[in-house]
């Protein structure tokens, strides 16, 4: 099979190019634990109330500037709907559902990951700039989808 | 001439033959484009429900509409231009005493599942997006209307394998013609992929009848994507096909190379599969390794795209040469930017530089975390799928339709300016919508104002500019409606039925290994990277306690 050789050159630059892209995302896994949110932890749906920390959703101090959150997420709603968090707090979000697909999502943080009933799903972030933050749902669950949001607000 | 009997005893000819397959293609592709018109009407609603011009009534309600559009245009337009399209290039070039009957079936079953579930999703009784997550709960029919459309499609690839294999059993030795070879590729692809989705209704169909309790959500979401992902490059496969062995044939050109065309398809084979996870990045229950490996294989499917670049440019550079054009300006404006046939096909490459881009980045692993389930999803799939898919099966049907019926095509200086005019409403709305995304508004949410929150006002501005896209978009569906049906109604015949040739490859003389066209074999390794890929994961999620849910309609 005859390559002429500027395709050669052209596809030296498509795969090496691709193998740059790899080897920073790679390097950020590593070196900075960029990584997306993939814990793999199940829960029962039907018993989330009764399952700690699920049966008290809501922020807990863990250490100084230390935080976990727990959330449930049901139709149309989280819980809790509202969180005050101080500046500069590493939060590290443990959410579940009782009932269809949700989507926990903080808008311009790196807050986001899919929350499936039957699972645990965890992601941090560290709130670094005060103000109001709208926390939404950005996977369809149903006919109320788009006022499945909270607040959280950072002092 | 040839006579002789097929199996159901009628006795044909290879003309007789050709012009019931000229049928049968053009059924589907006046299908394909029913579908696109209705589908691009939800469209327009859509696009100004989100800017907040209209909100959608009660008993049309918005999801109930995004459903529509999201199945009728990423489903069902998609679905049976393509399984008319590779029909074509397999009959065409495959000329042989056959009977259609197995391609009708396919076609008939197609068409039931899709009216099965189009009346579901109406009924407002499936109001669970093109992607139908569980647990949301449909209608049984709405599953089994999904099943039908994918069963036809596999009857359909069975009369094409069909063809190969009696074309290689006559003629062994000699490489199985190019349009051929992609559309059987392609189909292998389909098979494997498809298994999927099938078995994801096999869990679903039961549970909607309630006849099992509950499902494995993350589970049916793996089953999805292990198909939803092979569903984009099936598109993208049509597209390539056209642009390979079509468009070389609007400026007298050639494919610029056999065996890197077939290649190409037999990296799609193998590669299309085994990256469903880069749809689940953001997903519980599966762990960060897994998630990237499929970020490598899906880097690794880019490769195809990269050599189909070069391609296509090496083609337009040697048609050029031989016309007496030097350089890149010269090249450009040697094209037949006049032809909706290549500007179809031509814009939509422009798009899908945009769009290929745009995909290494949503396939970029943590990145996805920026993008996920926001607009910029929403607009990178609209400039690929909406853009090089749809533009260029457009550009090829103002061929194919008058290549099928003997027409001549209607009014074909407006299908040039509906060519453009997609080009320029795909742009302003896909552009907007990356925009948004940045922003972080979600996708799939019928109102985003979130009763006047902070943040959620800068999205707004994005919307509206994607609601004048949009519009352009439909004025010029609706001009493609009208060449369409302006075609059939005028009814002008050509005094010379234009004679349709698939084009010729630059390196004709050059040996193709016969090894690329192994579609079996290959087929083997498709199936064995898939598996690879999916027995971690898929046993990751069975090692630890899992649970059922029992799901609800929730709309």
């Amino acid at each position: 099979m005859h390559i002429y050789r500027s395709e050669r050159i052209w596809m030296a630059f498509g795969i090496g190019m691709l193998a740059v892209f790899l080897a920073v995302i790679t390097t950020a896994a590593i070196v900075d634990g960029f990584v997306p949110p993939s814990r793999v932890q199940s829960i029962d749906p039907a018993k989330v109330s009764e399952t700690p920390p699920f049966d008290h959703p809501g922020l807990r101090k863990i250490a100084e500037g230390e935080y976990e959150a727990y959330y449930v997420g049901q139709i149309f709603s989280w819980n809790p709907s509202h969180i005050d968090v101080p500046a500069g707090a590493h939060v590290t979000f443990y959410v579940t559902s009782i009932d269809v697909e949700h989507g926990f999502s903080v808008p311009e943080t790196g807050i986001n990951t899919m929350v499936t009933p039957g699972w645990v799903s965890s992601v941090a972030y560290t709130f670094k700039t005060p103000g109001k933050y709208l926390l939404i749902c950005n996977e369809y669950c149903g006919a109320g989808h788009q006022v499945m949001a909270a607040s959280i607000e950072v002092k | 001439m040839a006579t002789q009997s097929t199996p159901g005893g009628i006795p044909q000819t290879i003309e007789l033959s050709r012009a019931q397959g000229d049928l049968l293609v053009l059924t589907h592709i006046y299908t394909a484009t029913a579908a696109l018109i209705v589908g691009a009407l939800f469209g327009l609603l859509q696009g100004f429900s989100r800017a907040n011009f209209i909100v959608m009534p009660p008993w049309f309600d918005y999801y109930r509409m995004l459903t529509a559009h999201g199945v009728l245009m990423a489903l069902v337009f998609t679905t049976f231009f393509i399984t008319g399209l590779m029909t074509f290039s397999t009959y065409r070039t495959i000329p042989r005493v056959r009977s259609v009957r197995l391609g009708w079936s396919g076609y008939t079953v197609m068409l039931v599942g899709t009216l099965m579930a189009a009346i579901e999703i109406l009924a407002g009784n499936a109001s669970v997006l093109y992607t139908f997550y569980a647990p949301l709960k449909a209608s049984p029919f709405f599953y089994l209307g999904a099943a039908l459309l994918i069963v036809g499609t596999w009857l359909v690839g069975l009369d094409i394998l069909l063809n190969v294999v009696w074309f290689k059993r006559q003629n062994p030795g000699t490489k199985i013609p190019l349009p051929a070879h992609g559309s059987v590729f392609t189909f292998v692809m389909w098979f494997i992929a498809t298994l999927g989705v099938v078995a994801e209704v096999l869990i679903l169909l039961p549970w909607s009848l309630g006849i099992t309790k509950g499902v494995d959500v993350e589970l049916t979401r793996m089953l999805f994507w292990y198909f939803g992902h092979p569903l984009v490059y099936f598109w993208i496969m049509g597209a390539y096909l056209i642009w390979y062995n079509v468009v070389p044939t609007a400026y007298g050109g050639r494919v610029f190379s056999d065996s890197l065309t077939r290649l190409a398809f037999l990296i799609l084979l193998l590669l299309s599969t085994p990256v469903g996870l880069h749809h689940q990045f953001l997903d519980p229950g599966v762990s960060a390794g897994w998630k990237w490996l499929h970020t490598v294989l899906t880097y690794g499917v880019a490769i195809p795209s990269f050599m189909t670049m070069f391609a296509l440019f090496a083609s337009f550079e040697l048609a050029a040469r031989r016309a007496g054009k030097r350089g890149f300006i010269e090249t450009v404006r040697w094209l037949p930017w006049g032809d909706p046939v290549f500007s179809g096909a031509a814009l939509g490459m422009i798009l899908f530089i945009g769009g290929g881009f745009g995909g290494l980045i949503n396939a970029s692993y943590s990145m996805d975390i920026l993008v996920h389930n926001t607009m910029w999803i929403v607009g990178h799939f609209h400039i690929t799928v909406g853009g090089p898919v749809a533009l260029t099966f457009i550009g090829a049907a103002y061929k194919l339709v008058p290549t099928l019926t003997g027409r001549r095509l209607f009014a074909p200086k407006f299908a040039l300016v509906q060519t453009y005019l997609w080009f320029i409403g795909m742009v302003l709305m896909s552009l907007s919508m990356h925009w948004a995304g940045i922003l972080g508004s979600p996708r799939r949410t019928s109102d985003v104002t979130y009763f006047g929150a902070a943040g959620a006002e800068t999205w707004h501005g994005q919307m509206v500019a994607a609601s004048i896209g949009g519009t352009i978009l439909f004025i010029s569906v609706v001009m493609f409606a009208i060449v369409a049906v302006g075609t059939y109604l005028a009814n002008e015949r050509t005094s010379e039925r234009e004679e349709f040739a698939f084009a010729e490859t630059e390196d004709q003389a050059m040996p193709t290994p016969l090894v690329l066209d192994m579609v079996g074999r290959w087929g083997a390794v498709a199936i064995a990277l898939a598996v690879i890929a999916y027995a971690g994961p898929i046993y990751e999620q069975l090692s630890v306690p899992h649970y059922l849910a029992p799901g609800m309609r929730t709309w």
